[in-house]
């Protein structure tokens, strides 16, 4: 089984000639948005010649609910309880931006035990999210068995976020100004024994899945993403590290307590398929490490919020700003604008997904098998909702 | 490809016997964490129905709904919320935001039913398997979605204080007051418990704007006292203000203070703009105290011509003889009064019904009379020897003072009572260089004085002896000093349920001698200038009126209102009972334009 590879020349950037279809050589097929091999409502509009993808289109809008449009009418509290659901599966990267970007503009610093719950709080979310992540890059290539381990492993993390935030998913725990509470009695214990057994599981998931000669066969060579191509398509994230760029907000402009966390920023080098699912696999188990600095480093006591104003009629001061945090997937930001009143005038959500999925994805496809597209897919690691906000 | 790659997968065998991790349901139960934010409990015997927790929910699940248990309760808005199930998205913004502290989470979170209107219910009052959860989530301590604390306001330190009658409130510098502004939830409790009804989350909100002329307009449409109000009122709105619950309650009356010390008095006619018209209509209004003064500003906005008979040389009536200028200065007062008198108010000052002009002449050369004569005589202690010259009357003292007058109380002075008479006589006193003791016969937490004022009248050094009962006053042997012989007191419980009783134990008797005794127990009407058949006509009972609607009385011209007509006898209920005859008035002159019932009568 020869492995197909993706695009990996230099950059071209001339579009490809327009194929005759009435020549009955193509096959056009829809991959999504109902296809379970594609991650979330967008579908992938595929030109095929035999079973080699020579044509890749990305369609989104199935999943479009306005969310920066109805935050312009809701005051700034009540889109607290909004933002979370732009990236369903990371709903705190969300969280920490909307607050930061308020904090930013009113000038306000949360306390220190917040900045720490609110680090322990996103690898948590990173945690939960690759492991979600790792099962769906399995699935996308017929491991379903470690599918299972990851979304049980995923599901006792949420059970963690439920005693923290008090819900699984939307955990609206990072309000303006801090967090909503501190730690339940008994949590450190309870989350260092799940960071325990993590590392088993994923030693494990190693052998199975990674050391795995269907996967390798599969996934080396698929999709490269080469050097040329990160900066002009605005490659981030895992992505962006897998084709060798040391590049990582919590390293190059630390937020929260980053700065006092001891990690390293982890590079591949082959940029395919493979190199990326192996750095991510790398990135849990940096994450699990992370979580457990934060249990040690968090102030048991303390306020965990900032003397704010009635949140009931905040005026936030005029003012712009764009601030961004390291996602599982890269640099997403917010960037807002206010105008002093109770409302906010503009907020741009720009998450890495909007690149990764549309137009790398619409690249990297072609000379790709119509076997390995949904795990290409997967390998981007996307979330459609973020695209369409 | 190498071996170990082939046969590495096979760990898999490792998990293979692992038990499944996810529960049967509705065989087996799985609770939510202890602090999940599942269904609503609300404490419906605490809530008080603000509607905050309306206000912030995005997704409008929450209604309130009339719940008639509730209603009628002071500080009550008598509604509870309606969760809608339908819209909910569990934020638990609600919760965070709940003033009351009533509304909370239990961690449940399967509801199963086949009827869909089950999913739109009112927690607390119907009823619900998890009220009673002690599980799910709370707003944690620490964590607010509005500032507890009020912004402290400044005031002269004591010692400083006492050495004169200048203001010992200094006010709200204008970032302070913002601040104090930005913590009201705006849920209109304090409008419904305000006897003016005044429009108060509306001009705390002006503040916040930096739209000091709105909040002045705002304020006159229900009461034409704002800087005297912003000073002396004895904010009821902030006794009820929920904030107050689980923090300090908006300084409601220093907002106020703050709005009419922004604005210039030569700004006001421009600023409220009062149309004044000529009716051809003539009131007379008996009394120029607040009450009075109120209804001439209502009734003169409606074209009609107002005279204001007074006895006393000035207006204010009790605001001006009875509240020292430490906390109510002349200026301030006159700010409001001049507004007043400026729109074509006649006052007839030094001018005495009865004596200088006959009640009925007002029937007859008036379309309608309101009389608001206030409280102004001072109550005996009923004790032996009452009449010597050396005991004073807290209201004299008082009126002496604000009429440039030394009261002469002497070094030694001790003051009767625990209303707010007695604290402003005791701290006029300690103005004086005198050393105060007040004698009260219940404890402090029973005294009616406000318990601010009772508060600065101790930081100011007056000694205050609970427990007390007068029983006799004694000549002294010094004819510029007198004795008093008091008894401590025991509080017994009433039987009955009824505050503790003092109970005067005859074997501990006090014999003390002091420059002079200040009574301030209560004070009385004095209705003389009535005819016994008028007075008979009127319904008068312990010397207080008993109006109908309207302030209107059993004879046809007559409105009455203020101290002389209501029970709780005080500055800013004296101010609606003159708004309120001015409608009633109104609709006595001009019956054929309120025909209709749902018309509200608003004068503004």
């Amino acid at each position: 089984m020869a492995p197909t590879t993706g695009h990996s020349a230099a950059l071209d950037f001339a579009q490809p000639e327009p194929v005759d279809l009435s020549s009955g050589k193509y096959v056009k097929l829809w991959q999504g948005p109902q296809h379970p091999g594609i991650t979330g409502n967008m579908s992938l509009e595929l030109t095929l010649d035999g079973d080699t993808i020579i044509e890749c289109k990305t369609h989104v809008g199935y999943l479009h609910r306005g969310f920066e449009k109805l935050m312009e009418q809701r005051s700034f509290i009540q889109n607290f309880t909004v933002v979370c659901r732009i990236a369903v599966p990371e709903p705190a990267f969300n969280e920490y931006l909307y607050a930061a970007a308020l904090e930013a503009i009113s000038g306000v610093e949360s306390p220190v035990r917040a900045q720490w719950l609110r680090t322990l709080n996103l690898e948590m979310m990173r945690l939960a999210s690759f492991l979600m992540w790792i099962g769906g890059q399995g699935g996308a290539f017929g491991q379903y068995t470690v599918a299972n381990w990851t979304l049980t492993y995923r599901d006792y993390v949420l059970d963690l976020f439920e005693e923290m935030t008090g819900a699984r998913i939307y955990h609206m725990y990072m309000v303006p100004g801090g967090v909503r509470a501190g730690l339940p009695p008994g949590f450190e214990k309870r989350i260092l024994e799940l960071m325990d057994n993590t590392d088993k599981l994923l030693d494990q998931i190693e052998r199975v899945m990674y050391n795995n000669v269907v996967f390798k066969a599969r996934a080396k060579g698929l999709g490269i993403i080469s050097p040329e191509m990160v900066d002009p398509y605005g490659v981030v994230g895992p992505n962006a590290r897998g084709s060798g760029f040391t590049r990582d907000l919590r390293k190059d402009e630390p937020y929260l307590v980053y700065d006092q966390l001891d990690f390293k920023v982890i590079t591949g080098s082959a940029g395919d398929a493979y190199e990326r699912a192996y750095l991510r696999l790398q990135e849990t188990r940096q994450s699990v490490n992370l979580i457990r600095q934060c249990i040690a480093g968090a102030p048991a006591d303390g306020p965990f919020q900032a003397d704010m104003p009635n949140m009931l009629h905040w005026k936030v001061p005029a003012g712009e700003t764009y601030v961004k945090a390291e996602c599982t997937r890269g640099e997403y930001g917010y960037y807002m604008v206010t105008d002093g009143s109770e409302i906010v005038r503009r907020v741009h959500v720009r998450g890495p997904s909007y690149t990764h999925a549309i137009a790398v994805m619409e690249r990297i496809a072609i000379g790709t098998n119509i076997a390995d597209i949904a795990g290409l897919m997967v390998s981007l690691h996307t979330y459609p909702p973020e695209i369409e906000r | 490809m190498s071996l170990k790659d082939l046969l590495s997968p096979f760990y898999v065998w490792q998990r293979a016997f692992e038990k499944p991790y996810t529960s049967i349901r509705p065989i087996q139960e799985r609770p939510g964490a202890a602090a999940y934010r599942g269904f609503h409990i609300n404490i419906s015997e605490q809530c008080i129905g603000c509607g905050t927790c309306h206000a912030i929910c995005q997704n409008d699940a929450i209604d309130m709904v009339r719940v008639e248990t509730f209603e009628g309760r002071n500080g009550d808005s008598g509604l509870r919320p309606r969760f809608d199930y339908g819209r909910c998205c569990w934020c638990a913004l609600c919760v965070d935001m709940c003033p009351a502290g009533s509304l909370r989470m239990s961690n449940e979170y399967t509801w199963i039913t086949s009827d869909p209107t089950e999913y739109h219910f009112t927690a607390g009052v119907e009823h619900t398997t998890w009220q009673e959860n002690p599980l799910g989530y709370r707003r944690a301590d620490g964590y607010h979605l509005y500032p507890p604390k009020r912004i402290e306001m400044d005031m002269l330190a004591a010692d400083k204080s006492v050495q004169s009658f200048d203001e010992v409130v200094t006010g709200y510098s204008e970032e302070q007051a913002k601040l104090e502004a930005d913590r009201c939830i705006e849920c209109g409790i304090c409008v419904a418990t305000c006897p003016a009804h005044m429009d108060v989350p509306d001009y705390i909100r002006s503040i916040r704007d930096g739209n000091y002329e709105q909040g002045l307009q705002l304020m006159y449409r229900t009461n034409p006292f704002p800087a005297t109000c912003g000073r002396i009122c004895t904010r009821r709105c902030e006794s009820v203000c929920p904030v107050g619950i689980q923090g300090e309650p908006i300084a409601i009356r220093w907002l106020k203070r703050f709005i009419v010390d922004q604005v210039a008095p030569q700004d006001y006619a421009r600023i409220l703009a009062d149309p004044i018209g000529d009716s051809g209509r003539r009131i007379a209004v008996i009394g120029a105290g607040p009450g009075g003064l109120s209804a001439a500003y209502y009734l003169r906005k409606q074209g009609h011509a107002v005279t204001v008979f007074e006895a006393q040389e000035t207006a204010g009536g009790m605001l001006r003889y009875g509240v020292p200028s430490y906390r109510l200065p002349d200026a301030d007062l006159d700010k409001d009064i001049n507004y007043i008198v400026s729109l074509g108010v006649d006052i007839r000052y030094n001018t005495r019904i009865g004596k200088d002009i006959g009640f009925d002449t007002l029937l007859q050369d008036f379309d309608a009379v309101f009389l608001s004569t206030g409280l102004s005589v001072p109550s005996s202690m009923r004790i032996h020897g009452e009449d010597h010259p050396r005991v004073l009357s807290g209201l004299q003292v008082l009126a002496d003072v604000a009429s440039g007058r030394d009261p002469g109380v002497g070094r030694k002075v001790a003051i009767i009572g625990g209303g707010n008479v007695a604290m402003d006589a005791a701290r006029v006193a300690r103005r004086f260089g005198a050393d105060v003791t007040i004698l009260y016969r219940r404890r402090i937490a029973d005294m009616p004085a406000d318990a601010e004022e009772i508060h600065e009248a101790q930081e100011e050094g007056c000694h205050i002896v609970t427990r007390s009962i007068p029983v006799e006053i004694i000549a002294a042997d010094n004819p510029q000093q007198v004795s008093i012989k008091w008894g401590e007191a025991e509080m017994v419980q009433d039987p009955k349920g009824g505050r503790p009783r003092p109970v005067l134990q005859e074997d501990r008797m006090h014999v003390e001698t002091y420059d002079s005794i200040v009574s301030a127990i209560g004070q009385g009407s004095d209705l003389d200038f009535l005819t016994k058949e008028v007075q008979e006509q009127l319904a008068i009972e312990w010397g207080k009126f008993t109006p109908g609607e309207y302030q209107h009385t059993q004879l046809q011209k007559v409105f009455v209102g203020g101290d002389v007509a209501n029970r709780v006898a005080d500055a800013i209920s004296a101010i609606e009972d003159g708004h309120h005859a001015a409608r009633g008035i109104e609709r006595f002159l001009n019956p054929d334009a309120y025909t209709t019932t749902d018309e509200k009568g608003e004068l503004t």
